[in-house]
Formats: C-alpha cells, structure tokens, sequence
C-alpha cells in the first residue's frame, strides 16, 4: 500500500489519463463485439443495406417484358424492335395483332411495356417527318413506369441516331432526353452516397448516444463521475471505437460500391474520405448531444432512430429530389447534415468534380460539427454538477 | 462486534484530538423550495465504521453524494481525506472509493476485466493488478469465477465483487450507498465481513443504510430524520439512551419525529 501511495506522488498527470483512455476504450470494443446484435448492426447491416439498395432497392430494370402492336411492319417499326431487343433492359414477350387486347395482356402476361407504332410508320418518317410510337406502361408503379418509357425513349432516340448517320435525312421520330452523368440511369449511382450518409449517421449517433445512456442506466456512470476520470477522457473512450468501426464501414461500402455494385470514384478519394470524416464528426457529435440529454437506452433509440434516421432519410435526398419537396421542407432539408453530405459525395464521386465544387457544402458541415460538439460538451459537464 | 480501539479512536475524534478524514460544517443542499440535507455536521476518524441511517428520503443519498463530489453543497464546509468537496474535488475523487446501490459493475465484462477497467481508471499501477487480482480473488473463494461474465454471478456475490473493486486501488476512504440492497441476511452478513477486512486495513468505511441489524454492525451511527441530524454517538449508547435492546427500537422512535413522505 505504501508502495502504491508513493506511485501515485511521482507520476505526472499524463500516463494516467492515457491508461484511463486505453483501459476504457477497450472495454468499450469489448462491449460491442460481446454484444452479438450490436456487432451485427455495427458490420453486417451496412453491408446488407448498400446490397439491398444496390440490387433489390434498385430503380434500374432489366429483363422486362413487352409487347409489340406494329400494323406497319416496315423496316423502322423492325429497327426500333430489334433496338429495344439488343438492349439488356427488355425482352420480345409477343406481337399483339388488335389494339383491344393491349389492356388485357398487362394483367394476364406481366408485360411491363408495350410499344405501339402508328400505321405507315416509316412512310410518315421518310414523308411528314413525323412518325407516331406510342409507349404504354403500368402507371400504377409510375417510378417502374417512367423509368421504363426512359428508357425506351433512349433507345427510339438512338435508332434515329443510327438512321441520320446512314441516310443523310432529317428524320424525326419523338422525345429527346437527356441524362447527364448518369447515362444508363444506374439507380445505385444516387444512392450510394445517401446510404453512406445514412449508415454513417446510424452508427455514430444512434450507437454513441445509446452507449453512453446504457452506462447511465446501468450505474456505472454514477461510478465513473465518482473516479479521477475527467469527462473528456470517458467522452473521446466512447467516441473512439464507433469512430474506428466507421471508418471501416466506409471502406467496406466504397470497396462493394467500386466493385460489385461497379459505381465509379470519379474525383479525388482524398476529397471523398476528407468530407466522410467530417461527416462522421458530425455525426459522432449529435450522438454525444443525444446522450447529453437522455438517461434511457429506449429513449436514446427512438430519438436517433425515428427522430433522427427519418428525415436523414426522407428529406436529405437521399430518396426524393429535394426540389420536388414542398418549399417548408426545402426550408427543413437545410439543417440536415446528410443533404450536405450527400450533395458533396455526389460532386465528388460521381461527377468528379474538385474542392471548388464542395467548399459551401464542407464550411456547412464544419460549422455543424463545430456547434454539435460544444453544445454537446457545455451540456455534458452541467449534467456532472 | 465493536472494537474498544475504535471507539477510543471515536472519543478522541469527538474531543478534537485529531484530524477527521471526513469532516462537514453546517453542510447543506436545497432543490428549489426543498431542503434535502438541512445544516448537517459531523467528523468520521481514520479507520471507523459510520453508519449513516435514515428512511427514504431522509437525505442520506444526497449528503453522499455532497461528500464524493457528485453533487454542489448549497452552503456549508465539508472536508474529505483533508481535500476540500468543493474546490479540491479531483484530490477528493482519488481518494475514495465508492459504490452505488445499483449494483454498478459492467455486467457484460468479466470478473477480472471488471477489476482491471477500475483499477486502470484509478491509476493502479499496470504491474500491480495481475497478481493483486489472483490475490484478491482467492481471499473471496472466486477463483473459479476469474473468466466468468459478472452477469452470469447471482447478486450476493456481484455485490461482495463490487465492493471489492472500489477498495481494489486502496482508498483513504469507501462510500457505500445502501450496499446490500436486495440480498438476503446470510449474504449481508458475509458482506459485512468483508467491510470489517476493509477497515481493520485502515479503510475508512462510510456506509448508508436502512437496516437496522446493519447499524448494530457500525462503530458510530448517525441518524437522519427530514434532512437533519436527530443522533450521532455509538450504537451501545443510543440503546442506553432510548432504554431498548436494539437498534430498531432507537429508529423507530426517532422515525416517528419524521414529518417528511418517503420518496
């Protein structure tokens, strides 16, 4: 004992602090490893969501039926079928022969399009320069629908295409669209830097706040603020591990993005990983404001899980386009991190675009994560006094 | 069980012989219109068992956690381990151990990583905890339950663990919050055997409860009725005093001065 007294005169402040660190970060890895669910959420389901996002969730349709009514048959309504049939998005189902059996197939064949021609399709094209191809869907999936008349459209567009180079003729079949960065609308390619926006919020804040809230409900924060532990050595303990745990989830959801889901880093990856860290500050600091303020596990969940994760998903952009929301949501949208995130990760990964493009959307998120953190650490010491 | 040095240590505490290593003055803490802990003052000497007594909501918690730092005083002066509770209360946090009536351990950690997450949180020295552990472990017969998860240990020995950990760093002086909360009279018997080990090391032990079987236990008692303190003196004194046999007795005619609802 007297051995012990001695050593605790002579040694300077620092050791401890940095034994007190390392002694509680562990067991913090090892409450999250012991606990087979929260390791599950914390690795398993990040990479669960970018593969239901990437290939279940997917707005990208291939392999769809359909069917041709062409009381024509010329050599252009056989162009554009042949056009469609070369594309990997669709598949000849059959030819209709009255256009009274068009509303039934859709119910009775699951035909996902049908294209009908006017008659003396190519006629029209070569003499009035207006030849009629109207593209039937099932409005009652419009997302499935518009998607598909998409890119059906393209693909008419590019047989004319084919046609204007061969023949040196002005022809004109129908509707241009335009798609920039996005050629073939891969759905993946919107979607990976919202899930990385979403997993990221999750596991930081969601995973912080109820970790800290579990040591209060248990008791042992009672025990912690009794021992020479400063509240800055326990807060950075706990901040630690989910801050690790994030940085491999990021890798792991850009390395299945680039490889399996074949989404392009187009711009620089030290921007992307820049703005990804400062993301997860700020998420790491909204968990800790969370837990600043709540005593109870349940509590801690439903407010990063339902008050958190719902806008995060619905008004960040991650889902819907920010400018088809009504403007008090435009409003709202403005002081969610992830929109931020999201618009910068889009600049970055997939339009490849550099610092200039992302300096309004970085200075946004600093600030956020700058306010989050002292907010969070004023509360943090009241709670102690 | 109480030891004639003890109470001869207590005499001279009350004559002003030597140092206290808690004191408080006039100590007291109020939460809004409600006064919690009303003027309370008292000295504890090295080494003594003071038991802290009280129903519900008498305020034992509360001056408690005044002395281990958790909480401001409104007014008044309190002293523990020669620190000042308010204005030296990283000194104070060194020095003493606690434990809460929660049983407070992490439950999904194992016996030893429990001791040596405490033991490294209060600086006990990297070298030292291995075998203090084995050591500790065997005077508690836990040898067997190094590797097991403390969830899995019934509540008895979690709290004889605990109690273990908050002295595992050698504190001037261990605060407990009713510590047998919960178990039956064997295991609080067992308990306290441990808590006489702990003071016949020179542990100063500071100990609330609400049994009254406990408080024959303690050297000196102190009694809480509605924030105040009606009694403080050794536990063969007040019976004399009140002309009953036990404890019980003394509290229950001290109790019924109390005007204040139990929490």
């Amino acid at each position: 004992m007297k051995f012990f007294n001695r050593w605790h005169e002579k040694q300077p402040e620092k050791p401890i602090r940095m034994r007190q660190f390392i002694v509680f970060t562990q067991k913090e890895f090892k409450h999250i490893f012991r606990d087979r669910w929260t390791t599950l959420i914390l690795l398993v389901l990040p990479i669960l969501m970018i593969i239901l996002f990437g290939f279940g969730i997917n707005t990208e349709i291939k392999n769809t039926k359909f069917a041709v009514y062409d009381p024509s048959h010329d050599v252009a309504t056989q162009g554009i079928v042949n056009k469609l049939l070369t594309s990997e998005y669709f598949t000849l189902s059959e030819f209709v022969n009255t256009p009274n059996e068009i509303e039934n197939i859709f119910k009775e064949k699951g035909i996902g399009l049908v294209v009908v021609f006017s008659e003396k399709f190519y006629e029209n094209l070569l003499h009035t320069g207006d030849a009629q191809v109207q593209l039937i869907t099932d409005g009652t999936d419009p997302n499935t629908a518009s998607i598909l008349t998409a890119y059906a459209s393209n693909l008419i567009f590019s047989y004319q295409q084919d046609l204007i180079s061969a023949q040196d003729i002005p022809y004109q079949i129908k509707p241009e669209i335009k798609l920039l960065y996005n050629p073939t609308l891969k759905g993946v390619y919107s979607t990976v830097p919202g899930i990385i926006g979403v997993i990221l919020i999750l596991i930081c804040a969601m995973m912080t706040s109820i970790s800290i809230a579990r040591e209060k409900e248990q008791g042992t924060m009672e025990i912690l603020l009794v021992s020479p532990m400063k509240p800055i050595v326990l807060i950075l303990a706990k901040v630690v591990p989910f801050f690790c745990i994030s940085i491999v989830n990021l890798v792991t959801i850009l390395l299945l993005s680039v490889f399996v889901l074949e989404v392009p880093i187009v711009g620089s990856l030290f921007l992307l990983i820049l703005v990804s860290l400062l993301y997860i500050f700020v998420a790491l600091s909204i968990g800790l404001l969370i837990s600043s303020v709540v005593d109870k596990q349940m509590v801690a969940l439903l407010i990063s899980g339902m008050a958190l994760m719902l806008p995060f998903v619905y008004l960040s952009g991650m889902m819907f386009p920010i400018e088809s929301m009504p403007i008090v949501l435009q409003w709202i949208s403005n002081i969610i991190p992830a929109k931020w995130f999201i618009i910068a990760m889009r600049n970055i990964m997939i339009k490849g675009l550099g610092f200039s493009s992302i300096v309004k959307e970085v200075a946004i998120l600093s600030f956020m994560a700058l306010f989050f953190i002292m907010l969070s650490l004023k509360k943090f010491k009241l709670r102690l006094e | 069980m109480e030891k004639e040095t003890d109470i001869e240590n207590c005499k001279k505490v009350l004559l002003g012989e030597f140092e206290p290593v808690i004191s408080a003055k006039n100590l007291t803490k109020t939460f809004g219109h409600f006064t919690a802990v009303d003027s309370i003052s008292f000295d504890v000497a090295k080494g003594e068992i003071f038991g802290f007594l009280g129903a519900n909501g008498a305020g034992k918690t509360t001056a408690m956690r005044m002395l281990c730092g958790l909480l401001k005083p409104t007014s008044g002066k309190g002293k523990v381990a020669g620190y000042d509770i308010e204005k030296q209360s990283e000194q104070v946090k060194k020095n003493i151990g606690y434990m809460s009536q929660k049983f407070s351990l992490s439950e999904d950690l194992r016996v030893w990583e429990n001791i040596r997450l405490y033991a490294g949180i209060y600086g006990v020295h990297e070298r030292e905890i291995a075998p203090r552990t084995d050591e500790l472990l065997r005077q508690l017969g836990f040898e067997s339950e190094k590797n097991s998860l403390v969830k899995s240990l019934p509540l008895g020995w979690k709290q004889k663990l605990a109690f273990s950990v908050s002295i595992f760093h050698n504190p001037k002086i261990v605060f407990l919050d009713e510590p047998t909360g919960g178990v039956d009279p064997a295991a609080r018997r067992q308990f306290w055997e441990l808590i006489y080990q702990a003071a016949d090391r020179g542990i100063t032990v500071f100990v609330t409860t609400h049994y009254m079987d406990e408080a024959e236990y303690c050297n000196r008692v102190c009694i809480l009725v509605d924030g105040r303190i009606e009694a403080i003196d050794l536990p063969r004194n007040l019976k004399e005093q009140f002309n009953v046999k036990s404890m019980d007795e003394v509290f229950q005619q001290m109790a019924r001065k109390a005007t204040r609802k139990a929490d």
